[in-house]
């Protein structure tokens, strides 16, 4: 009887090995496996075998069931994975076209910029402040140490609306204005981004209409050290920290001493060239100590209080960061130069 | 200004420096040299030549065939094309192999058969511009007015061995508007000693007082007049010294008079005016207002009508010149003047600058009067002229001047403590270094126990009060010598307000939503808003536009937008989704007197595909419900609490059948719709969506904190209902009362499907609605949601007819 399960054994693994798909497996598991096939007919005839027989065939016969079924089963599996593999295959698809996208608006540079400018800001404990873009005369000039008449009033000519209402040509009203708020108590500490309006024709270097921040710092002992501590910080953290700074002497109305700042040239590394005009240096701000008129005109005791405040060209420093080279392009809303800044 | 560099040196010792030296310094000390310019550079090979014989060009009518000494043993033949050039004449030569600037080079040339070995130069050629080049020289070469010697380099002599310094002045230093205020900076920031030289005067025994008399009526415009007079002189060219100094300094040469007093307005900043006194017609100088209506010929031939305003000087009857600023034609100084009247005077700073504005008349005088002129220069300036006529034109001075004096020149005494000045720059500079500083600058100065009491010379008019002295404290102290410091005052928190926050994230959820942002001009014309509004008085105008398309401020931001997707439209792009936040004005006045309601606004505009992926055959164009779900998310995003209403409205520029209005808790805070065909058309627009909201308004709605709400541990059931209503009801009406009746089991509604046409009996539309029941406190049972569900079928049927749809 071993013999002849051997026998059935030898047989079926050969049938498993020539079976060419799944239907060739079940037929060979129906066949030699299933409850009528030939090992199930030898088993039957184990009632005539002695005792000691007995489980020798018994095992016999489980080992030749399972390393068959075990056959089967590895067999089945690779057809399975055949077919699976053959189904993919036909499923592919060309990964090189391109994507779905999904829809991602831009920031316009303007606004990130003052938005940079403003968090650099507020890290170092400022708040931003707005105001009016129409202003009055008073707070646009007079409180800024611009009486009518001052000769400095031709460096910013004007879009009067009445003799006494104008467009702002810088955002500096709202410092006035801020510090009227605070009733002569400091510290004051702010920023004001705003569009301002001067009557310049536009052309690449020019527009009629452009965006500043200004700052303001007053407090008890605030010196001229200081506001070169702050712009050393703030240029590292908005242009790089390897930039330098430099104050040159320079005249506001509203500011005394006065400075221009300028940072280190990025194009040379401040050894000179094209972009720095062979001076190494970018002119980026204009700044100064607060001259006590304006504030004494902002509620504050010069004898008291003392402060910086600073201001700058948005578009130029967003020219300066992103290589622009026309101020009209802020203005078009052109897709294609507004899409560029979709990485911003 | 433009700083000869030659010139400067006669004040100032600068031996061991270079112009860009001098240049550096003056700049980083306050006073920004923006251009060096060397005179000599490009220009190589140029000497003084004689023209020995001067004949035509046998083969050129226009040319000269000219013999030129050239400080060789034979002169050589140059071939010039000047009809002013002439036999006995010194001339510059260009020799051969010579450059002149712009990168010309001089070749050995024949023209029409003659050979040419160099050229004689015109002043244009040699780098001088044409409006400084006398009228004598400047259709043809130039010729030295006096001998000179062939064959020498003739670079000094034309003053081409110089540098200009271009000085873009702030408004404060008008005391650099003078060479020898210049030389006082300069001087201050090397520290070194200024030489001005003492006006020379030999004066006759004849006195002027004998000739003229002077006479103010305005003396607060007016408080110095003196009137020098000089007789016999002869009117002629100026030597060339002077000549390349007046050229260096951007000055066209004119005759030896005129001359003498631009050299000495340049050299004090002082304007002084000569007439013929021959032809003054008088002899007695008034200064007065002008009547009104009065009328004088300024020395550029032109009538100008004057009024009460403007100082004149008159000889008793007329006009003669309008003080400070141009002098008339009758009395100017001509060739054939033999005696003259050399006016020093000072006006007022407010004067002359009226008379400058309401005339638009500028000139060099007129600017230097406006900031102010030195009081104790006055004088000396008229002295130091008067002397140089005497020199160059060999006239005499009558002993004076004829003065009319109540100026005053005293000095400012302004007082500072060194705490002061080191406590408002950081720094720690001693009373030694202070006291330094104030000296180089030739300020007076008494120091005791640090307070120091300066002087301040008047040519500084700049200087009144502490911070000026801290200021030039600070600049020659070296700004780069001041510390860097943080402020050592309290630290404070910083940050945005509510509102900067919110409009940041109404910005951020635009860009998420794909939209690119915009900024446009806020001036507009009123034309292209009648588009959108109601021509209405109250329109903010600028009162002196520069153009019509910058007229008014802008009351709505949709024109602009569309003018942008014109412009992307006009250059092929035709999908473009854009928006802007933006100021809009708007007053109630007729005419403008207080400052206008100033609101932010926000708007988008939509034309195109609003997405697509085209190779897969995705094209969503944008349509009214794009934009509303955009307005919809920006709500969301903002947190706006209120009861939020879409209401179908009719809006000026917009499409009647779709637009609506928002509505918070009543309140009107915005437009959404499909752009007017008629309106796109104006633009050459294809179907385009609009958008603007009024944030101020929005902002202005409370936020409402968030809260966190236990997610539903029982099963909700769903309920698909498909409802056949009168094609005029609106999704919300059903949606109000299905909530309405859904009572407290109905936790969501939403439209799945509108379906208009065919198996639907006419002017009939189908609804379909998603009702979600929910309990939070057990599982639903189906007999529970029936109930409800049956209430709410019956209500919709008997409130808006509407049945289920078969
Ligand atoms: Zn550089």
């Amino acid at each position: 009887m071993l013999d002849r399960l051997q026998e059935l054994h030898d047989e079926a693994m050969k049938k498993v090995a020539e079976a060419e798909d799944l239907n060739d497996l079940k037929e060979v598991r129906v066949a030699y496996l299933g409850k009528k096939g030939p090992i199930t007919e030898v088993m039957k005839g184990m009632g005539k075998l002695s005792a000691e027989e007995r489980p020798k065939v018994g095992q016999k016969a489980n080992e030749v069931r399972e390393s068959v079924k075990s056959y089967i089963e590895e067999k089945e599996k690779a057809f399975e994975e055949a077919a699976m593999l053959e189904k993919l295959k036909k499923e592919s698809i060309d990964v090189t076209l391109p994507g779905r996208p999904v829809s991602k608006g831009s920031r316009h540079p303007l606004t990130s910029v003052v938005e940079t400018i403003e968090d650099v800001f507020i890290g170092m404990g400022f708040n931003v402040a707005e105001g009016p873009e129409v202003e009055t005369d008073y707070y646009n000039f007079e409180s800024l140490n611009l009486p009518k008449h001052h000769p400095a009033r031709d460096m910013q000519d004007t879009f009067f609306i009445t003799s006494d209402l104008l467009l702002r040509t810088q955002t500096s009203p709202v410092q006035t204005r801020t510090m009227e708020k605070h009733e002569g108590q400091g510290p004051v500490k702010i920023v004001c981004p705003g569009k301002v309006y001067r009557r310049d024709e536009d052309d690449a270097t020019h527009s009629h209409q452009f965006m500043q921040i200004e700052g303001l710092v007053v407090d008890e002992g605030i010196r001229m050290s200081d506001l070169k501590g702050i712009f050393a910080t703030f240029v590292k953290q908005y242009f790089g920290e390897e930039r330098d700074i430099r104050l040159r002497p320079s005249f506001f109305p509203f500011t005394e001493p006065s400075a221009e700042l300028d940072i280190s040239c990025a194009m040379c590394g401040g050894k000179g060239c094209r972009t720095c005009k062979q001076t190494g240096w970018i002119e980026v701000l204009g700044a100064g100590m607060v001259h006590p008129n304006v504030l004494k005109m902002g509620g504050f005791d010069p004898d008291q209080y003392s402060g910086f405040a600073f201001g700058m060209g948005v578009e130029r420093f967003a020219m300066l960061k992103y290589g622009i080279d026309d101020i009209r392009h802020f203005y078009t809303n052109d897709k294609r130069f507004l899409n560029q800044f979709t990485r911003v | 200004m433009l700083v000869s560099y030659k010139w400067l040196k006669e004040y100032v010792n600068l031996d061991d420096l270079t112009p860009a030296d001098v240049a550096e310094k003056l700049t980083r000390s306050g006073v920004e040299v923006d251009a060096v310019h060397s005179l000599s550079e490009g220009i190589t090979n140029l000497v003084v030549g004689k023209v020995m014989t001067c004949e035509k060009h046998p083969q050129a009518d226009k040319l000269n065939l000219c013999q030129v000494d050239v400080g060789e043993s034979d002169p050589v033949q140059i071939v010039c094309g000047a009809s002013n050039v002439g036999e006995g004449q010194f001339v510059a030569v260009a020799r051969v192999g010579a450059r002149l600037p712009g990168g010309m080079k001089i070749k050995r040339a024949k023209l029409r058969g003659e050979v040419s070995e160099g050229m004689i130069c015109s002043l244009q050629e040699l780098g001088f511009e044409g409006k400084v080049v006398p009228k004598k020289y400047s259709e043809g070469i130039f010729n030295f007015p006096q001998e000179m010697i062939a064959g020498e380099d003739a670079m000094a002599p034309l003053g081409l061995d110089d540098t200009v310094l271009e000085l873009d002045l702030t408004p404060n230093r008008s005391d650099c508007l003078s060479m020898i205020g210049v030389a006082y900076e300069v001087a201050a920031i090397l520290g070194r000693e200024v030489n001005v030289p003492e006006p020379a005067i030999v004066a006759s025994k004849e006195k002027a007082s004998d000739h003229i008399s002077v006479k103010v009526e305005a003396s607060g415009d007016n408080p110095y007049y003196g009137a020098n007079v000089i007789k016999g002189l002869q009117i002629s060219e100026s030597p060339l010294w002077l000549q390349t100094a007046l050229m260096a300094a951007g000055v066209r040469p004119v005759n030896n008079v005129v001359d003498i007093t631009n050299y000495v307005l340049l050299e004090y900043g002082q304007p002084l005016h000569a007439f013929d006194l021959d032809r003054f017609g008088s002899e007695e100088v008034v200064v007065r207002r002008a009547a009104d209506g009065e009328k004088i010929v300024t020395l550029d031939d032109t009538e100008r009508t004057l009024s009460g305003d403007h100082l004149v000087i008159t000889n008793g009857n007329d006009p003669v010149a309008l003080a400070g600023v141009m002098g008339g034609a009758t009395s100017e100084v001509e060739n054939g003047s033999v005696n003259i009247l050399l006016e020093a005077a000072y006006f007022s700073p407010a004067s002359v600058r009226k008379a400058s504005r309401d005339l638009g008349l500028r000139s060099d005088s007129s600017v230097r009067f406006e900031k102010g002129v030195d009081p104790n220069s006055v004088a000396e300036a008229g002295a130091r002229a008067a002397s140089l006529i005497q020199q160059l034109s060999g006239g005499e001075i009558l002993e004076g001047p004829v003065e009319f004096d109540e100026l005053n020149k005293n000095k400012k005494e302004v007082t500072i403590t060194l705490n002061k000045i080191n406590s408002v720059l950081g720094t720690h500079m001693t009373a030694e270094e202070v006291s330094q500083i104030f000296d180089q600058l030739q300020f007076g100065i008494d120091e005791k126990d640090g307070e120091f009491s300066v002087t301040v010379p008047t040519r500084r008019q700049d200087i009144s009060i502490e911070a000026d002295l801290v200021e030039e404290a600070a600049r020659l102290y070296g700004y780069d010598n001041i510390p860097v410091t943080l402020p050592n005052t309290p630290s404070t928190p910083g940050g945005l307000t509510a509102e900067q926050l919110k409009k940041r994230k109404a910005r951020r959820f635009l860009e998420g939503a794909g939209m690119l942002e915009a900024v446009n001009y806020s001036l507009t014309t009123a034309e292209k808003e009648a588009y959108f509004k109601e021509e209405s008085k109250s329109r903010v105008k600028v009162a002196l536009p520069m153009s019509e398309e910058r007229s008014a401020l802008r009351t709505t931001l949709i024109p602009h937008l569309l003018d942008d997707l014109s412009y992307n439209k006009n250059r092929n792009i035709y999908n473009v989704s854009l928006y802007e936040m933006g100021t809009v004005f708007h007053t109630e006045e007729e005419t403008v007197t207080v400052q206008p309601e100033e609101k932010t606004f926000l708007a988008g505009a939509l034309m195109g595909l609003w997405q697509e992926h085209s190779w897969q055959g995705e094209k969503k164009p944008a349509d009214f419900f794009v934009l509303k779900g955009i307005v919809e998310g920006l709500l969301k995003e903002l947190n706006i609490t209120g009861e939020i209403r879409f209401v179908q409205s009719e809006t000026r520029g917009l499409h009647p059948g779709r637009t609506a209005s928002l509505y918070i808790d009543g309140t009107e805070a915005g437009v959404l719709g499909q752009l007017h065909p008629a309106t796109a058309k104006e633009w050459s627009l294809p179907e385009t969506y609009v958008f603007e909201l009024d944030l101020s308004t929005l902002m202005s709605f409370p936020a409402e904190a968030v809260r966190y709400e236990p997610i539903p541990r029982y099963p909700g059931m769903d309920r698909d209902i498909a409802l056949v209503v009168e094609e005029d009801i609106k999704a919300e009406e059903l949606e109000k009362v299905i909530v309405a009746h859904g009572g407290s089991l109905l936790s969501s509604v939403s439209v799945f499907d509108l379906y208009q046409g065919e198996n639907l009996e006419p002017g009939k539309k189908s609804l379909a609605f998603s009702l979600r029941y929910q309990n939070r406190e057990k599982t639903l049972t189906e007999e529970e949601v029936t109930e409800v569900h049956t209430k709410v079928l019956q209500a919709l049927e008997e409130k808006l007819g509407a049945k289920l749809r078969a």
